[in-house]
């Protein structure tokens, strides 16, 4: 964390500290300043493009729309009887999934002093929090009176009512904004000196935003310990809070009696789960922002060449609980498992998708065995969205296999989402857009002082001797 | 070493039994004589009046949002022409282990004193986990803010809220009239007696295959028919203990159905 540095100060060699790490040979430390502030104060056409796309998207396909539901009712939805959840918690499942991986990444790679974590954890660590905002509206969407949504939280009131804690919903509400508010304090912590080496290079108003968030940084030796110390306890914190927290959300589905949800596997499965779509997530995301942003020193091959092994571990770990819980369910030979099994597996429409996140997420990500794979970007961004797509669906046949076929036939209907679910869909991909596309331009995304850990010090031309 | 895992055990057990289980008022009971019963749905139509519920129409009705709180569930067995047609009443079972109630956020079902499970509408945010859990299917949700078309609205039932739309709803065995049963008999300074209550499906059954009454009172009809050899209770493998017992009908050939 505190810059100190292999270099070899006797001889004046330098060395970076991992050789495998390219980003070592060629930047300077001023480069690196002069990089990342100009992500931030130099903004093209495209840019401004991309946020208005995004911002009328969220406007058109999500506000709209949500209001409409407001107004009239939750009945304009596709929800019925047995099928009271679909796309909303579809998409609540899948956002908190996205937000898995990048703060728990960056806390596992901090922690096992990772090097090639440097120059993505921050944009990793913005996803995540924007993603479990996206999420947390989600939660608001589906409910059927959001203006009372207050009621959820344990505030004191006249009237003497009170939360229900053995609701799952309960621990989720708890879970999701611990959840949420640490996951900001790490980001917040570990920008703390970049935001003071912004700070000393701009002007104007934003010399006066960034002065206030760098808390009067100076960098001198006991800031550079109490920073270490204080990120190092939340990188520790983090690692449970983020198992527990989708173990939670599998609960909302888990501690029920509904078969196909009712599941013991289902904690680890989720949170298996949630990590392998949120590294899809970061590699997508990475591909794009590296591209747009112009950071392909920083963000190179060697990082996704990583990131492909870890995808190949987590779709093994994914298949292998898959399978389990699909033969456990079929030996049992339980009616209502069965049930559920069928018409998750072999009915139309479900089938098609079954078998497309079977493909998507167990066969393709074998393509990382190979190192070529795994340094191609092309092969980097069919991978990622199609693990992204396939774990959508995981969640989406979930619920919608599973409600459908509860214990009472007479009451067995199927749900087919309306254009108003459909859209909030599409809205709440425009949302994160939005929110990252203004996370790039209001704040260092690629840590400075990290990156320069793994370059060499400055040395004098023809120096080496002081 | 064993006495002392028995112990942990029991102890373990004793925590599952939600604490109301020895000090209710009353064990509202329904006892349905599945022998008795023609499948004629009266009971659907009083409990349509009695408890103000909306007609959702053609249209909602085919997306399964019908809000019959009470209806009768039909099944058929067999190919022509050996078929058998089979049906059961099924409304909210009021399981005193409801999966429901473990569900809701906000306590907007809970338990009562009279053994009832009950929905508070005005607490209700709408999170939909109640329904989802509850393993009959017997929960309905106000979709839309529905309308009595003029001049039906002077129909409403004036004991009943009539509710808004973003609430989850269902059976209330009748809670009003039990409300009012227990006023009335607080006014005369006497216990309720059995049979001073009927909720609108058992009153307007034309074979009289609905009973109710309190289960803690031994002298009630409800418990002395929930000792009859044909007692069964719906999905009770899956241990909510609901409060709704059947009858099991029996056959032309002296068998005994479910349905």
């Amino acid at each position: 964390m505190a810059p100190h540095h292999t270099s070899d100060y006797q001889t004046g060699e330098l060395k970076s500290r991992d050789l495998s790490y390219p980003t070592g040979g060629g930047i300077s430390y001023k480069e690196v300043n002069d990089d990342v502030v100009r992500t931030m104060t130099q903004t093209g056409k495209w840019y401004y493009i991309a946020l208005a796309g995004a911002v009328s998207g969220f406007l058109a396909f999500w506000i709209l729309p949500w209001a409409y539901q407001i107004y009239t009712g939750q009945g304009v939805t596709g929800l019925n009887t047995p099928d009271f959840w679909g796309i909303y918690l579809t998409n609540f499942v899948f956002w908190i999934g996205i937000s898995h991986s990048g703060t728990l990444l960056s806390a596992i790679l901090f922690i096992t002093k990772t090097p090639w974590r440097r120059s993505i954890y921050r944009s990793a660590e913005a996803m995540t929090f924007f993603s479990v905002a996206t999420a947390a509206v989600f939660i608001f969407v589906h409910m059927g009176r959001p203006w009372n949504f207050y009621w959820t939280v344990p505030y004191p009131n006249q009237r003497s009512l009170w939360l229900n804690f053995q609701s799952p919903l309960m621990f989720d509400v708890f879970a999701i904004s611990t959840y949420a508010t640490s996951s900001m304090i790490f980001l917040y912590f570990g920008s703390i000196p970049d935001l003071a080496a912004v700070r000393d290079r701009v002007t104007g108003w934003r010399k006066q935003i960034y002065s206030m968030l760098a808390l009067g940084w100076r960098g001198t030796d006991s800031e550079w310990h109490w920073l270490f110390k204080a990120y190092t306890f939340f990188a520790v914190f983090i690692i449970p809070l983020a198992v527990s927290v989708h173990s939670i959300v599998s609960w909302d589905f888990a501690l029920s009696k509904v078969p196909g949800l009712a599941k013991t596997i289902f904690a680890p499965y989720f949170v298996v789960g949630a990590i392998y779509s949120g590294s899809a997530g970061i590699v997508t995301l990475m591909i794009i922002f590296r591209k747009a942003m112009k950071l392909e020193k920083y963000i190179t091959l060697n990082h996704f060449d990583k990131l492909g092994m870890l995808l190949l571990v987590m779709s093994l770990l994914w298949s292998y609980i898959n399978v389990i819980e699909v033969f456990t369910g079929w030996y049992a030979n339980t009616s209502p498992e069965n049930e559920t099994l069928i018409y998750r597996m072999f009915t139309t429409p479900y089938a098609y998708m079954f078998w497309l996140m079977i493909f998507t997420n167990t066969i393709l990500p074998l393509l990382f065995i190979f190192k070529k794979c795994r340094t191609s970007i092309l092969a980097c961004v069919v991978v990622s969205l199609g693990i992204n797509v396939g774990m959508w669906l995981e969640r989406y046949l979930i619920l919608t296999t599973s409600l459908p076929r509860k214990f009472l036939p007479y009451m067995w209907h199927d749900y087919i989402p309306s254009w108003v679910e459909i859209s909030m869909t599409l809205g709440s991909f425009c949302f994160f857009a939005m929110l990252f596309l203004l996370f790039v331009k209001l704040w260092p995304s690629v840590s400075i002082y990290e990156v320069k850990e793994d370059i060499g010090i400055p040395m004098r031309k023809g120096g080496g001797h002081h | 070493m064993s006495g002392f895992l028995e112990r942990i055990a029991g102890k373990l057990k004793s925590y599952r039994e939600p604490g109301y289980y020895t000090k209710l008022d009353h064990k509202w009971t329904m006892v349905i004589d599945l022998d008795k019963c023609n499948g004629c749905e009266a009971c659907v139509v009083a409990c349509y009046a009695e408890n103000n519920l909306p007609v959702v129409g053609k249209e909602d009705c085919a997306k399964s949002r019908a809000f019959s709180w009470l209806r009768i569930e039909r099944y058929v067995e067999g190919e022509y022409p050996d078929v058998k047609v089979k049906f059961i009443p099924v409304m909210c079972q009021q399981c005193m282990k409801a999966p429901c109630e473990t569900g809701c956020p906000v306590y907007a079902t809970y338990h009562n004193q009279d053994g009832l499970n009950v929905q508070v509408y005005n607490r209700c945010v709408g999170t939909f986990t109640c329904a989802t859990y509850c393993t009959y299917d017997v929960r309905r949700f106000n979709w839309f803010t529905y309308k009595w078309p003029k001049p039906l609205e002077a129909q409403l039932n004036p004991d009943v809220s009539v509710r808004e739309m973003g609430v989850m709803e269902k059976c209330t065995f009748c809670i009003q009239r039990i409300r009012s049963a227990k006023d009335k008999a607080k006014d005369e300074g006497k216990p309720v007696k059995d049979g001073d209550i009927k909720p609108a499906c058992s009153q307007s059954c034309p074979t009289g295959a609905i009973y109710f009454g309190d289960l803690q009172d031994p002298e009630s009809i409800v418990a002395k028919l929930a000792k009859s050899p044909r007692r069964y209770r719906l999905l009770e493998e899956l241990n909510a203990d609901p409060s709704v017992i059947y009858l099991k009908r029996v056959m032309g050939d002296g068998t005994t159905s479910h349905e």
